[in-house]
């Protein structure tokens, strides 16, 4: 990983957008186990069962990993825009 | 349950115990810093932590003793609805990437220890600075106190500490020797020993539960024939309210409990001083984010460990505790000798969290109340010293709780400690993104939602219980069943934002604001954030 340089924070005057199409992508992926998880109606049901676990508890278990995979995208994402703002470089 | 002591499985635990016991008195060396005696290094470990270090105290902090004897032992009570579990601890890692990072930061530019630190820099005001740290303290007393019922638990099902008619001096005995051991080497290595000895906890956990999972399974003819049981059992009614026991998927009426209770808890759960103090103590801002996408693995194993709720339910497990009933599938189950093994993991991981959480409530009473209130001079060292005492202190204080009272109170209060620990929520996430918050409109907020959570919680009734009969009300306006907590939480944050309106308003005088913009996303590396001494002998590799 390529060290950022030390002095270079984002450049004064012209301050970077809050608002960047990797930010909100990296929201949504923060969104969405909420939705998924607190809609209790999508997935309270007993079949399909899956090798004899109703669908109840391997779907929450199955989310487990699915809100992880979504995590890690998003601090990829969180942290490739802050290694780009410390390099000073505009996109 | 059998007659008599489990010779062998009490042999193994007792190895385990010996084992982690020399581990804790050994980690006051581990990573030591030239200048030790201060809060920094005591409480938060140098602040120092890697990624490694800090997910396996994360997780032996979250997931603690108490959470593997009650989850699955809420299952095997009314089925689907102790799963909430799960959710809940998936919803918890999106909330830490999002907020701790940013306390993370201000935390380290200005040497904060504590939430209530942070409450009062931002916002200038000790007296909520104080609410705040004895919210902590008290919502942390009884999860001290369960993690106790944890490891009793066990004792009991091992045999040891005899029968009613035992003297109680006797009986309490191996649960004083173990929390004599837990107080000494906490108070000699402070978040050091947890740290190094939940490598083990973790460990021995995993192991037992990847077992469980499989051969418990097959010696009771599939998850097929585990489930069709679990369902026949649970539809039968319960002879106390003429309804059905539990359900396999949760019902319409009890979907809005489950929501609640997850979104709640999971809110909650990093209020909590101990998952502060263990977040506090890694390195940087990335580890944290890091961490967010490797814990998830405990709630995986939670979700598996859940379903062993069900299988002490096919094997037909009869307790008047339902706390006892994975402890007792264990010995049911499991040769003697790895019964020993699966009890030293519970046992041991009482420990972790127990040795963290009184840390946190030390480092909570040191810095919000003896150095605010009672000694505004006091040097590094004295704040040390104090520490030190504290965490004995209120380890005595939860033995105390344990021995004298019953083992519901503890419960009960652990229920009303999450719904009060969510009251100091909007002065602290909020203040983590906003000053609009006015001082005095936060503290009225909190003192709304405490008021308001302790007596909804008082009025619940269960079939057992007159009062503290659960966690989850009617929520007024809506009229579905739903998390006290979480309600609370609601009235809290509304009469924060009205008041902060009026009192903005009527320009009443605000706090200074010690904390500027940048400090929020402050990193290693940038000016002023790598304050604290590096430690000098780096005795085991720290991962990265």
């Amino acid at each position: 990983m390529p060290e950022p340089s030390e002095s270079a924070g984002t450049p004064a005057g012209r301050a970077a957008p809050v608002v960047t199409p990797s930010r909100v992508i990296a929201g949504l992926c923060l969104v969405a186990p909420f939705v998924a998880m607190l809609w209790v109606g999508s997935y309270a049901k007993v079949e399909p069962t899956l090798v004899g676990i109703p669908f109840f508890y391997w779907y929450q278990m199955l989310w487990v990993l699915i809100s992880t995979a979504l995590t890690m995208i998003a601090y990829k994402l969180v942290q490739r825009e802050q290694r780009l703002r410390k390099g000073g470089a505009s996109r | 349950m059998k007659d008599g002591v489990n010779g062998v499985a009490l042999a193994v635990f007792i190895f385990f115990f010996v084992a982690v016991t020399v581990m804790g008195f050994l980690a006051a060396r581990w990573r030591k810093a030239a200048q030790s005696d201060n809060l920094d290094e005591w409480g938060l470990g140098g602040r120092s932590f890697g990624t490694w270090v800090t997910w396996f105290l994360l997780g032996g902090d979250l997931y603690t003793a108490y959470t593997f004897v009650a989850v699955p032992a809420a299952i095997y009570a009314a089925g689907a609805a102790g799963f909430f579990a799960v959710p809940y601890t998936i919803l918890v890692y999106p909330l830490i990437f999002t907020f701790l990072p940013r306390l993370w930061s201000v935390s380290h530019k200005h040497g904060y220890v504590t939430t209530s630190d942070f409450v009062r820099g931002r916002f200038g005001s000790k007296g909520l600075s104080l609410a705040v740290a004895l919210t902590g303290i008290l919502a942390t007393m009884p999860y001290i106190a369960l993690q106790l019922v944890g490891i009793q638990a066990v004792l009991d099902v091992m045999g040891v500490g005899g029968g009613e008619n035992t003297h109680w001096f006797v009986k309490d005995l191996p649960l004083l020797i173990a929390f004599g051991v837990l107080a000494a080497y906490t108070y000699s290595s402070g978040l050091r020993a947890p740290a190094l000895i939940a490598f083990v906890k973790d460990g021995l956990i995993y192991l037992v539960i990847i077992v469980a999972i499989i051969y418990i399974p097959i010696k009771l003819g599939g998850f097929e024939h585990i489930f069709s049981v679990a369902e026949d059992t649970f539809a039968q009614p319960n002879p106390a309210t003429g309804k059905p026991r539990g359900e396999l998927a949760s019902g319409p009426n009890a979907q809005w409990a489950y929501a609640t209770l997850a979104l709640g808890s999971a809110l909650a759960l990093f209020m909590y001083p101990h998952s502060i103090t263990a977040t506090l103590s890694s390195r940087s801002r990335n580890v944290i984010r890091r961490n967010t996408t490797i814990l998830p693995l405990y709630s995986l194993m939670l979700g598996l460990l859940a379903l062993l709720g069900f299988m002490a339910v096919a094997a037909g497990i009869k307790v008047q505790n339902g706390q006892l009933a994975i402890p007792q599938l264990f010995e049911d189950m499991f040769p003697d000798w790895f019964t020993g093994v699966a009890f030293a993991a519970i046992g041991i991981g009482a420990l972790v969290p127990a040795a963290i959480m009184s840390i946190a409530a030390a480092n909570l009473f040191t810095r919000n109340i003896y150095k605010d209130f009672l000694r505004p001079g006091a040097t590094p060292a004295q704040e040390h010293k104090v520490a030190k005492l504290v965490s004995l202190l209120v380890k005595v204080g939860a033995l105390v709780f344990v021995l004298t009272m019953d083992k519901t109170v503890a419960i009960n209060f652990q229920l009303l400690g999450g719904i009060w620990i969510l009251q100091t929520m909007p002065a602290l996430v909020g203040g983590l993104f906003t000053r609009w918050f006015h001082r005095w409109a936060l503290l009225a907020g909190w003192a709304a939602g405490m008021v308001y959570g302790t007596l909804a919680a008082y009025g619940v009734a269960s079939p057992t219980q007159k009062h503290f009969g659960g966690s989850s009300a009617e929520i007024p306006g809506i009229g579905e069943i739903g998390y006290i907590g979480l309600t609370a939480f609601v009235l809290n944050v509304l009469v924060t934002v009205v008041l902060t309106v009026v009192l903005r308003a009527t320009k009443a005088p605000d706090g200074v604001d010690e904390t500027s913009p940048e400090d929020y996303t402050a990193d290693v590396g940038d000016k002023g954030v790598q304050a604290d001494p590096p430690p000098v002998t780096a005795g085991v590799p720290a991962g990265h």
